[in-house]
């Protein structure tokens, strides 16, 4: 689970996307006839028998649990009782050997299972360039308008080659408890807020933040967030697409990170601390209440729920004490300070995969199933329409933070791709560990955009 | 070549001649047809070496020429390379200069050839170590395991079980012990050693020495097994004579046992500098050679920018240049170091 949530934690490419969210315009008259599967007609109408490949990221947890995979088995088995002749084969892989390993060595050998798992941004730029990706522009043309902005990340050069299932942005979790032990009364809003806050935390002996550095993308999620206060709209989305970083905010951003490292908000070796495995990763810290804070996406709720003891009780206790607020506005900068990070998950089909893959993929993203997938998951779905079906207040929250940002910027590291993206997030590392300076990271990127 | 030929000979004539069965004498002088013999010789010669052949043309050498290849171009690995572009040497320069052009000379430095040059730094230190500390240690332990003393197999056996955990597993257990807050990094603690400020493995100073450390626990029982398989080796009447002629244990080993048990030091000298130029697997698990690389390795910065950045043709060079270091290790350490032990022995045989 923890895993699989890593949304482009390490993703690649290009569409700097300025993305709309607007799942929570619950009040907008969004509403679709939810029952509606609009491609299902011409799908029955070849009735020679088809198999369908699908592989996705959704394994069984540390716990054994494995509610999205189980989730996506009910998908396959409702959409195959409707269309008979479609037999579904489902593979499923660890997030990182999926997107590392598995699907580009599929899609290079042409051997490529049907419906696959897309992360969007640069990565899915590359695969679109390489042809092999089905453009679905037209074919789902009704679904790309229901779902709305979310879906520009699996968008390139005007075309989509994929639609995503869930989309959040990022924002810090905190203990309530721990604020409250410490005298913190309001959610910090701006960085002058946040530092005192972080002070507040160390006078009352407490660990204010914890960050995963060993795993580099945690840290590197820090430095893009002041990107984003201290970049405009305009330079993030031309980094994005001509990889230009010579505008001073970036550099601005590394600075603003090396301040904030110097007031000591972090745990202790921090950069031996990975995000998510075992009690001492970041998320540990933060379940087990030796950390109030940590700046994650949205699936953290249920990494911290994996450190629970599974029971109702255990998880019930442990969000009620869990808060969120958005990353606050910096000093200065020309990036519109409610602008959010965030990214999420999808499906491709493969180029050569039978029209059923675009039908079926239809089918997954429908209003109905989007809702049963929120309800089945906890997870935030990116259908307008079942924005209602989202129970966790947290992620109430988020959403609705997600709804009224300026704009989303998607995962720096996914938008610029996998090469620029490594070398950024490297950079950012040195940051952290305390031998590397703001321009280092400005530099890397440039080296590694020049080498595309 | 002589033994083959011989072995041809002795069967050759079996389809002919039933009476040849079992190496007889020579019965049938008539039957023996040196044409067909050579045919007979060379078919059993495909039918033995062809697998391993082919195996070897297709897994080493005919990925070796695709590496070299795709060296010399710019390539998005996850794209077909139909979509690569050609560029020359430049992945080269790049690793090793920081490529040609003065006005990208500066970032490319630091992008590529100081990450490069770090590694192999490090993959020159840690044969440099091996030398130093590894090999004075593993003979100590070695002489001293050489004596009879009850429980001497189980000491053995201790010794020697780090280098048979899969390597992964040794990894993940060493990451979990020296967690910042693990139990060996607590257990230090409390006698007063104190991990640095980065923790045990990711301290950019430090975690080069606690990765070397890991490391030599890894490989030393190899060195130590070696070492003692030498010593069975030597004749123990040498040792006695020496020691009714009053020679100390410490004279004893000096000058009869390490001296003897030379060619075996020379063998594992020879087999740790190419597993010290191409080591992966622990510096990979322990965390991609280092959150800043400090106990990154040629291989691990090949397979991070190979698979982690997909910059495909700037990894082939790396490769290349890894193979070219290994080979140029070996072939320089065969023909000075090595040269004495193999002719000594080519000298036996003639």
């Amino acid at each position: 689970m923890a895993n699989m949530r890593r949304v482009g934690a390490f993703a690649a490419f290009t569409t700097s996307a300025a993305l709309l969210l607007a799942a929570c315009s619950s009040g907008d008259g969004d509403t679709t006839d939810p029952t509606d599967s609009p491609t299902n007609g011409e799908a029955e109408q070849s009735a020679e028998p088809v198999t369908l490949t699908w592989w996705h990221n959704a394994v069984a947890g540390d716990n054994g649990e494995n509610a999205l995979g189980d989730y996506w088995q009910t998908v396959a088995d409702a959409y195959t009782a409707e269309n008979p002749h479609v037999t579904i084969e489902i593979e499923q892989v660890q997030n990182e050997d999926l997107q590392r390993t598995r699907i580009p060595l599929a899609l290079q050998s042409g051997d490529a299972p049907d419906l696959f798992q897309a992360w969007g941004g640069g990565e899915l730029a590359s695969q679109v360039e390489s042809g092999y990706v089905q453009d679905l522009s037209d074919t789902l043309a009704d679904d790309i308008e229901r779902l709305g902005g979310g879906v520009s990340p699996w968008q390139h050069e005007g075309s989509t080659y994929g639609l995503p299932f869930t989309f959040g942005v990022e924002g810090i979790w905190y203990r309530e408890s721990l604020f409250e032990e410490a005298g913190i009364t309001e959610e910090p809003a701006t960085m002058d807020e946040l530092n005192a806050a972080v002070q507040a935390l160390k006078d009352a002996d407490i660990t204010p933040i914890a960050v995963g550095a060993a795993d580099g993308w945690p840290a590197a999620h820090w430095w893009y967030n002041f990107a984003l206060r201290s970049c405009s709209q305009e330079v993030m989305a031309a980094a994005g697409v001509d990889r230009d970083f010579s505008d001073p905010c970036w550099v601005q951003a590394g600075e603003q990170l090396e301040e904030f490292i110097a007031t000591e908000p972090f745990q202790d070796q921090f950069i031996s601390t990975v995000a998510q495995t075992g009690a001492t990763s970041s998320a540990g810290l933060v379940a087990s209440g030796d950390a109030a804070m940590e700046l994650m996406g949205q699936w953290n709720v249920f990494v911290y729920e994996g450190f629970t003891d599974g029971t109702d009780e255990g998880i019930a206790a442990l969000q009620d004490d869990l808060g969120w607020f958005p990353m606050p506005a910096t000093d200065g900068g020309n990036g519109d300070p409610s602008a959010a990070l965030g990214g999420g998950d999808g499906f491709s089909c493969y180029v050569d995969a039978p029209p059923e893959c675009a039908d079926f993929l239809s089918f997954i993203v429908s209003d109905e199933n989007q809702m049963a997938f929120t309800e089945a998951t906890g997870a935030l779905p990116v259908a307008p329409a079942a924005a209602d079906a989202v129970s966790n207040p947290v992620l109430v929250e988020l959403a609705q933070v997600a709804g009224n940002a300026e704009y989303v910027q998607l995962w720096l590291d996914t938008s610029f791709g996998t090469n620029v993206g490594g070398a950024m997030n490297d950079g950012i590392v040195s940051i952290f560990a305390g031998t590397g300076e703001a321009q280092d990271v400005v530099d890397l990127m440039t080296a590694a955009a020049l080498t595309e | 070549m002589t033994a083959l030929e011989a072995s041809g000979t002795g069967t050759g004539p079996a389809t002919d001649a039933k009476a040849s069965v079992a190496g007889s004498t020579p019965v049938t002088p008539a039957a023996f047809n040196p044409r067909r013999d050579r045919r007979r010789k060379w078919f059993e010669i495909a039918i033995f070496v062809g697998p391993a052949l082919l195996i070897f043309l297709v897994f080493v050498i005919f990925p070796m020429i695709m590496a070299a290849r795709y060296s010399l171009y710019k390539w998005d690995s996850r794209q077909p390379f139909e979509l690569a572009e050609f560029i020359g040497f430049d992945n080269y320069t790049r690793a090793l200069m920081g490529g040609t052009d003065p006005e990208t000379k500066e970032i490319f430095w630091k992008a590529y050839a100081e990450p490069f040059w770090n590694a192999v730094g490090n993959n020159a230190q840690i044969i440099a170590l091996s030398m130093l500390i590894q090999l004075p240690i593993a003979m100590i332990i070695a002489l001293v395991l050489n004596r009879k003393f009850p429980g001497r197999s189980s000491v053995r056996l201790i010794i020697f079980a780090p280098y048979v955990l899969s390597e992964v597993v040794a990894g993940l257990m060493w990451l979990m012990l020296l967690d910042p807050r693990g139990p060996v990094t607590e257990m230090l603690a409390a006698i007063g050693i104190s991990d640095p400020a980065g923790g045990w493995l990711e301290d950019p100073q430090a975690g080069f020495w606690t990765f070397f450390f890991i490391v030599s626990w890894k490989y030393i029982g190899l060195a130590i097994i070696l070492f003692l398989a030498g010593l069975s080796g030597v004749p123990p009447e040498l040792q006695e004579a020496a020691s009714i002629d009053g020679a100390s244990w410490w004279q004893v080993q000096w000058r009869i046992n390490i001296p003897l048990i030379g060619p075996t030091v020379r063998v594992w000298a020879f087999l740790s500098i190419i597993g010290s130029i191409q080591l992966f697997d622990m510096a990979w698990v322990l965390n991609k050679g280092g959150s800043t690389g400090q106990y990154s390795t040629i291989a691990t910065l090949m397979v991070d920018i190979g698979t982690q950045r997909n910059d495909g043709g700037y990894a082939s060079a790396l490769a290349i240049i890894m193979f070219i270091f290994s080979m140029v290790a070996a072939i320089t350490y065969m023909t000075l170091v090595m040269r004495r032990d193999n002719g000594a022995r080519a000298g036996k045989g003639a």
